[in-house]
Parts: structure tokens; sequence; C-alpha cells
């Protein structure tokens, strides 16, 4: 029974929770096919932090390959270094998030492999003795399924389609691996974070998010505001972010960042496919817009035809009310 | 600089699709095909590059006959000249990136240049495993290139989860497009009437010695589960109310 690799995400050693959903599609993999599942940390010696954070999460081990070209993640570093361990480990299956980690690398390393890759993965099923995956296309408009042929399988998993692996209290021993580490030419320049106080839009229980119709930069103090309530991340759809509004990682949709928290409030977002597609998972959704023909009403539960400028302030005061009582 | 830009022809990305009652693919009846827009934004960095410094713009797409319209579309935008490799339809990545990876080394290009993503299929693949066939660099979602050193190398800002993050690629290199690289041009009338006249080489994919035996393979497409929505509420009282009350997520 070949095993199965999880390849955890990390920046510079700190941890990404990306990693616990791709653990847990790793697992039901697992469950259909056999096999046992381990992670893999490429990192120099910073990232010997995340390899002992993922050994709490139930994996049977963690191999850790240290080296100084992994310091900074590159995909030309890393692909050549998850193919050198699936090969002479003989793993079956190689799961990575479908994040920009994941898809940035594991095409790569199905290119290195000459092996199948399946994007973006939202569920697995069995069909004899062989694993069907699911995954979305057209914009979330058709959900694929999708036979791999060939050795190993590669998987990106979508983050919002499966829970969180939960800490098994009990840490798997890490084993620190010897991988060949070459980035060629390339290099880490620099990066240019959006600093926030905020939880990350793909982990955040609420978002407030805010489109064509918040019409100005300054406008997002409305959104701010509503969001301090909720201790929630603010997402932009493309409008707002292609006016210089908002940064480009707070797009949520097809292209950007794909949600699903407990809440999603949609102000002045007329729902294009793009952005539904990157939404319309969430548990409850909330649309304030002044067009009633906007799209986005019709995947709203509860959809608010007003100006936005008028109904967010009233809501805010409504909310504080609501929560005092 | 020569520049190559891979292309593919995509149902109309505004318009919802229909998927087919046998669940054996969309409705493509009465679509439009059009380039896929991040494969459109990949033209217009390779003209401005070309436009900054000169050199060559060559589209290259792998797919059926049909495909030639959104090849003139591209020429029509400026591009020199173009190559299809006929291929049958449905190609999972693996195999259009072969194909690519052949022209390339025939065609020897400094840069090559796709969209990041097919907004049909939404793989997200073929850049990087070409980029891996021909052990090329690659950087993906790019919004920013500028070239350095007598385009010896590039600096690449990319679009990550956690921000915009630069990386150096030495050159021959891969690159995919993020949405916020460039607003592509439109095709003028003048450049629609050149594109006619442009060289478009066909090559048949059988000609290539590539191996295109599927090792991804849709098997059936389903509608996602559809959502209940499209209640109202009346005003922002009764918003509170069902929030607290009904969703509880107050």
């Amino acid at each position: 029974m070949a095993d199965i690799l999880v390849v955890v995400e990390h920046q510079e050693g700190a941890f990404k929770k990306t990693t616990l959903a791709t653990i847990t599609a790793a697992k039901a993999y697992a469950g259909l096919a056999g096999g046992e599942v381990d992670a893999l940390v490429l990192g120099d010696g910073a990232a010997a932090a995340a390899a002992d954070t993922v050994a709490g999460f139930g994996v049977r081990k963690v191999l850790f390959g240290e080296g100084a070209a992994f310091a900074k993640y590159l995909a030309v570093a890393y692909a050549p270094a998850v193919a050198q361990v699936a090969r002479e480990k003989g793993y079956g299956a190689v799961f990575a998030p479908a994040s920009t980690f994941g898809k940035d690398f594991m095409p790569r390393l199905s290119g290195l492999l000459d092996a199948p890759l399946a994007s973006d993965i939202v569920g697995l099923t069995r069909d004899g003795d062989k694993v069907r995956v699911q995954r979305p296309m057209y914009a979330g408009n058709a959900i694929a399924t999708v036979e791999l042929i060939g050795s190993p399988l590669l998987f990106t998993v979508r983050q919002t389609a499966f829970d969180p692996a939960q800490g098994s209290g009990a840490k798997s021993p890490v084993e620190k691996i010897a991988v060949s580490a070459d980035a060629g030419g390339s290099a880490f320049v620099s990066r240019q974070e959006t600093k926030s106080e905020r939880p990350e839009l793909t982990e955040a229980r609420v978002i407030v998010s805010a489109g064509r119709g918040i019409k100005a930069q300054e406008n997002f103090k409305l959104v701010e505001e509503l969001a301090d309530l909720f201790h929630a991340a603010i997402g932009a759809s493309r409008a707002a972010v292609d006016a210089g509004w908002a940064p480009n990682d707070w797009q949520v949709g097809q292209t950007g960042k794909i949600v699903a928290p407990e809440l999603y409030v949609a102000l002045g977002i007329s729902g294009a496919i793009q952005h539904l597609a990157g939404m319309k998972d969430s548990k409850v959704i909330v649309a304030i817009n002044k067009d009633e023909e906007a799209p986005i009403f019709q995947v709203a539960d509860y959809g608010l035809v007003a100006d936005l400028f008028k109904a967010v302030p009233e809501l805010i005061a409504e909310i504080k009310k609501a929560k005092s009582a | 600089m020569k520049i190559l830009v891979a292309i593919k022809p995509v149902p109309n990305p505004d318009e919802k699709v229909k998927i087919r009652p046998d669940g054996s693919g969309i409705v493509l009846d009465n679509i439009k095909m059009v380039i896929n827009p991040f494969c459109e934004i990949a033209v217009e960095e390779a003209l401005r590059i070309k436009e900054k410094q000169g050199g060559e713009v060559v589209i290259l797409t792998v797919g059926p006959k049909e495909g030639e319209q959104q090849v003139r579309t591209a020429l029509a935008m400026g591009a020199d000249r173009a190559i299809q490799v006929e291929a049958e339809k449905g190609l999972d990545s693996l195999a259009v990136a072969k194909f690519l990876a052949k022209v390339v080394e025939q065609e020897k290009p400094d840069l090559v240049i796709l969209g990041k993503q097919a907004v049909d299929d939404d793989n997200n693949q073929v850049g990087q495993i070409l980029a891996a066939l021909l052990s090329w660099p690659q950087a993906t979602f790019a919004s920013k290139i500028e070239f350095l050193d007598g385009n010896k190398k590039a600096h690449v800002g990319r679009e990550t989860d956690g921000g915009i993050e630069t990386i150096e690629v030495p050159l021959p290199c891969v690159v995919t497009t993020d949405l916020r690289l460039n607003e592509p041009r439109y095709a003028s009338l003048p450049g629609i009437m050149k594109a006619k006249k442009k060289e478009l080489k066909v090559i048949p994919s059988a000609s290539l010695g590539v191996d295109a035996a599927p090792k991804v393979k849709v098997l059936s497409l389903a509608s996602p589960k559809e959502r209940a929505g499209g209640r109202k509420v009346a005003d922002v009282a009764e918003l509170v109310a069902k929030l607290k009350n009904e969703a509880k997520v107050l």
C-alpha cells in the first residue's frame, strides 16, 4: 500500500493553516485507497517550528528536509525536492494546499514526474477499486468528477471544502532527511505584505466585502468599522481592487481567494459569476446593494435593497445595540 | 526579445454555463468563444515589451482548427505571427504543455508568457508544467515584469495570498499572468485587416511525437448545490433581527 505525502505550507517557518484541510483530504484519500499520511517540511533551520507544529496533527511522521535554498519558498527549488522525496520513498499520492503556494509548485512537480495533478479538489469518492476526485470548473458552475491515471497522483486541496485537521494531543516523530536544493539562478527578492491586525481572509469567521458601490478608497473606513464589530476580515470584488481601492490579496473570486466564512457581508457588490465563485459556499450571505436586480441577491440569505452609505451606518448602530442587549 | 505567448480559446466567461443533461460536458451551442482573459493579458504584456525594446511576438495555441479565430484576434492586437498545433479537443494540461515544449524547442524564444489559468477548466497548471519540461525557471501570477542586465534576468512581482512577492529569474523563463499585470487593448480595425495576412503556421499534433494520452480524465460534470438564496429584508432593523434570531450570527 503506497503511502501519502502532504507538503506543508509555511512562511519562513510560520506554519500555515491551509495545511490542516490538506491533511484532512489526504486522510480521506487514505480511507479510500489505504496507506499512511506523512508530512513534508522543506525549509532552513527556521522551518523546524513548522515541522514541530504539524507533528501535532495526527500524521504518521514528519519528514524535514533542511536546506539553505529553501529558506525562502521558490517553486524551482521545491518541486525537484518533493519529486526526489516522492520517488525515493515511493509515495503513491502527494497533497498540497490549493493556495498560491501549492498552485505554484505542484504543476511543476507534475511536469517533473509526468504525473497527473487534480487542482483545487473539493471531494473524494470511490468507484470500484478506484478513487475519484471532485473539482470545480467554469467558476464553480460545474463540479467535475475526475480520474487520474499514473503515479504518483497529485492533488491540490481547496481549503474551504475540508475541515481542518484537529490536534491529536500527541507528537509524531520528526525525521530529518537529506534532499538536494538548488534554485538555479532564481532568487527571492522581497515581499510587500499587507499588514493587518485582522484574521486572514481564508481563516476568518466573518468577512465584510465591498465592491464598486463603495466608490472610493476612503469609504473602506465604513467597511472597517462594520468589520471591527465582528473581528472580521475584509474582502473586495475585482472592481474594487482594479480601481486601486483595495490591495490585490483582498480579492475574493474565481481567480482570487476562495472563502466560506460563517457570515459573508457583501456591500455594493453586484455579484459577477467570478465573484460568486469565490464566496457562494459561505454559510450565511448578506447583501446590501441599491440595484435590486443585482445577481448577488440570488445567492444572498438576506438581501437589503438600499444605499449602502445610509444602510451601513444604521447597521453598525443596530448591531452595537443588539450586542449590548 | 523574442516572446512566445500561448493562448487558449474559452467559452465567454460572462455567460453562465449550462451542463448537458447527460453530464458529458457543457452546452456550447450559441456560446461565443473568446481568448481566455488571462491569455489576453499575456498577449498585451508581450506587445508592451516588444514596443519598448523591439523583437518578435509569436502566438501559439494547441487545439482544434476553430481556435484560429482567437489566434487571429491576438494577431489583430499586434502579434507578428502565429503557430497552431492542431490537436483534438479536451487535452489535459500535461499533453498541452508537452506540445508547447516541442514548439518552444524549435522557436527558442527568450520568454514564454501564458495566462495563469484558463477560466473554463480552472486548472492553473500549463505554464508551470511547461517550465518543468523545459527545465526553465518560472514566475507565476505576475503583476509586474521588469528586465535587468540586458535581459539576462527579470524581476517579477507575483500576486500571492500574503501580498506581492518579487522574485528574480534568469532568462529564458516562463511567466504566467495575473489580473493586475495590465489592461489588454482592443484590436483596431487596421489591426484586424492586417491580421488576416499574417503568417499562421499549422502543425499537425501527430508530427510532434508527443504522448498525449490523458492522465487526467474528466468523467462527468454535475451542477453544484444551488443556494436557497433570494430572500429580501425590508430594512436594517429586520436584517439585524434575522441575523440575531434566525441565522444566530450576532
